[in-house]
């Protein structure tokens, strides 16, 4: 039954798949509009529209990107220069810059966060800056950080970080705060001390919650990395994605947003396994 | 009076109100002794206070007034020599039932050897029928089950006094019986000194060697110390074919459908006046009710 609902499932993905590409193809081919006849206009002109004729519409159609992605990818890592580095590179840069940015996040909002959800004190007390500090668009940090840091690459780093920091700060302080009485009862009629209980029972109960924020970090880090490189530039996949729209190289672009998609589909997919190691039912 | 191993001198319980500068007082003046290897179940009322009681003596409230006194040292805090058995079980749930039961052993001893940890778990999960289910986490268990783990886990770190929070009250009646009957026999293995809560007549009557009789709050008080006079081993299905049983039974459901509102009211109006609350509870024997020492101010019902 359930193998029957898989089944059906990816049938229809697929079909949904073949639909969109038989779509885009038929929107993007040269055939369905007339030829374009006469004087150009200055847009055309501008946009290239007099010498690109594979495509009426100036969207490559999903061909094109295919056979683009495929050259791209059967040579991800090449380096030709500043301007000319293989999809590989570019987002192996982000990744590094998004993973090290949310590594030292991690590395301060848990704890932080044990320490607030340990003390209701501190936890009034951190939570108007918390609340304040939350909603603000990580992007906003960035010309302050520009200014102090003097360095763009850092600067885009310390963006990932102030991302990522308030939603596993946030749930590391409630997965602590909400530990049932009973379990630390438990500890308590078992003299262990404040460091055991915290390893022992406290880290153990409240690890679903945690390892939820930092899904929830990693999948903004990784949203946020793409207009932060397309800020700071140089390098990374969302510098690339700005640098293909300067060429006018909409099949890059696409390219691009798909392994976007990938790469954000893998970083997440691989925290919900983590999830699964840490979770129990209660 | 001779001391005890377990002294319970004049505690009381009084907590703010919240619109009221005056504090409500939840029971008061309990005074008793516990003598080791006793199993003592105490009855009343939900909102007397029963739970608050067994906290102090697991060290984890404090009361108002008064102290406790175990082996001649006074409770201050939770500890190894007090184990606690909740009514909702409060196992870990990320850890198997042997990890549960293995991770008191080795707060209670550290310095042992894994493998001596984990025989000394084996044992106790034997012991309450658990050899099949070790490996299961709590929520692949049963609530019978899980109680089982909970018991298996207090008998484990031997400690001096065992404390039970109507351990079966969330557990249906057929399960309960079993459960009962394993405890009793743990119980004449380890010769532990058990404080058990229940609402159970029956089940304190089939485990206790004394019932404390508790009445109504505020100013609750334990108001008696029932002898259950019946030979061990009993047994649940012929337990009732005892001479005693139903001068017992009788005795103790008076209690609670009369006595424990009655004589509440009582311990009230002396509260009123001012009078030392402290209160030793009156010992009573229904099994022989000439042999006691003042009549009681109720009848015993005839058989």
């Amino acid at each position: 039954m359930l193998s029957n609902l898989n089944f059906r499932a990816t049938v229809l993905s697929l079909v949904m798949l073949v639909v969109f590409l038989g779509v885009w193809q038929l929107a993007t081919a040269p055939e369905v509009l007339a030829p374009q006849q006469g004087e150009l206009s200055e847009y055309e002109q501008l946009m290239g529209g007099g010498t690109d004729r594979s495509s009426s519409s100036g969207i490559p159609a999903p061909t094109q990107v295919f056979s683009h992605a495929f050259s791209e990818l059967s040579n991800p890592f090449y380096d030709a220069g500043p301007n000319d580095k293989g999809i590989g590179i570019q987002l192996a840069y982000s990744i590094y810059r998004v993973l090290l940015g949310f590594a030292l996040a991690a590395l301060i909002a848990i704890p932080l966060g044990f320490v607030i959800g340990m003390s209701p004190l501190l936890n009034k007390a951190f939570d108007p800056y918390i609340q304040i500090l939350k909603p603000i668009s990580p992007l906003a940090w960035m010309p302050l950080a520009l200014f102090v840091i003097r360095d763009s690459n850092i600067s885009a780093i310390f963006v990932i970080f102030i991302c990522s920091i308030w939603p596993m700060l946030v749930n590391t302080a409630y997965g602590v705060a909400s530990v049932r009485n009973d379990w630390l009862n438990v500890a308590r009629t078992h003299e262990l001390s404040k460091v055991r209980t915290a390893f022992t029972v406290i880290l153990p109960a409240a690890a679903p919650t945690i390892l939820t924020g930092m899904r929830i970090s990693i999948g903004i880090a990784w949203l946020v990395i793409v207009a932060a490189e397309m800020l700071v530039g140089g390098t990374g996949i969302g510098y690339y994605i700005w640098n293909e729209w300067n060429n006018l190289d909409l099949a890059s672009v696409i390219f691009a947003i798909i392994m976007i998609g990938i790469v954000g589909f893998l970083l997440d997919a691989s925290l919900a396994q983590a999830t699964k190691l840490v979770r129990y039912a209660d | 009076m001779s001391k005890g191993f377990l002294e319970i001198e004049n505690l009381s319980q009084r907590f703010p109100q919240p619109d009221s500068n005056d504090l409500m007082t939840v029971f008061e003046g309990v005074d008793l002794n516990i003598e080791k290897g006793e199993f003592v179940c105490l009855i009343g009322h939900s909102g007397c206070g029963k739970s608050t009681i067994l906290n102090v003596l697991a060290g984890l409230a404090t009361p108002t007034d008064g102290n406790v006194i175990m082996d001649n040292k006074e409770i201050k805090g939770p500890s190894l020599d007090q184990g606690v058995i909740f009514q909702n079980h409060s196992l870990l749930p990320w850890l198997s039932a042997r990890d549960n039961v293995m991770f008191a052993v080795r707060a209670r001893w550290p310095h042992w050897s894994k493998a001596k940890r984990r025989e000394h778990a084996e044992r106790y999960l034997k012991m309450v029928g658990l050899d099949h289910a070790m490996d299961r986490k709590p929520s692949q268990l049963s609530g019978g089950m899980r109680q089982r783990v909970g018991i298996a886990r207090a008998f484990a770190i031997e400690p001096k006094l065992l404390l039970m929070d109507e351990p079966f009250g969330a557990l249906d009646a057929l399960t309960r019986g079993v459960i009962q009957e394993e405890l009793l026999k743990i119980w004449s293995e380890t010769h532990q000194t058990v404080f058990m809560i229940t609402h159970d007549v029956d089940e304190a009557i089939l485990l206790a060697d004394r019932v404390l009789l508790m009445t109504n709050g505020p100013h609750a008080q334990v108001a008696e110390s029932v002898k259950i006079d019946i030979p061990r081993p009993r047994k649940r299905a012929t337990l009732h074919q005892e001479a005693a049983y139903y001068p017992i039974r009788n005795h103790l459901v008076d209690f609670l459908v009369d006595g424990a509102k009655a004589m509440s009211a009582k311990a009230q109006e002396a509260a009123a006046r001012g009078d030392d609350p402290r209160h030793r509870p009156r010992i009573f024997n229904p099994a022989q009710p000439e042999t006691n020492p003042e009549p009681g101010p109720r009848m015993v019902r005839a058989v």
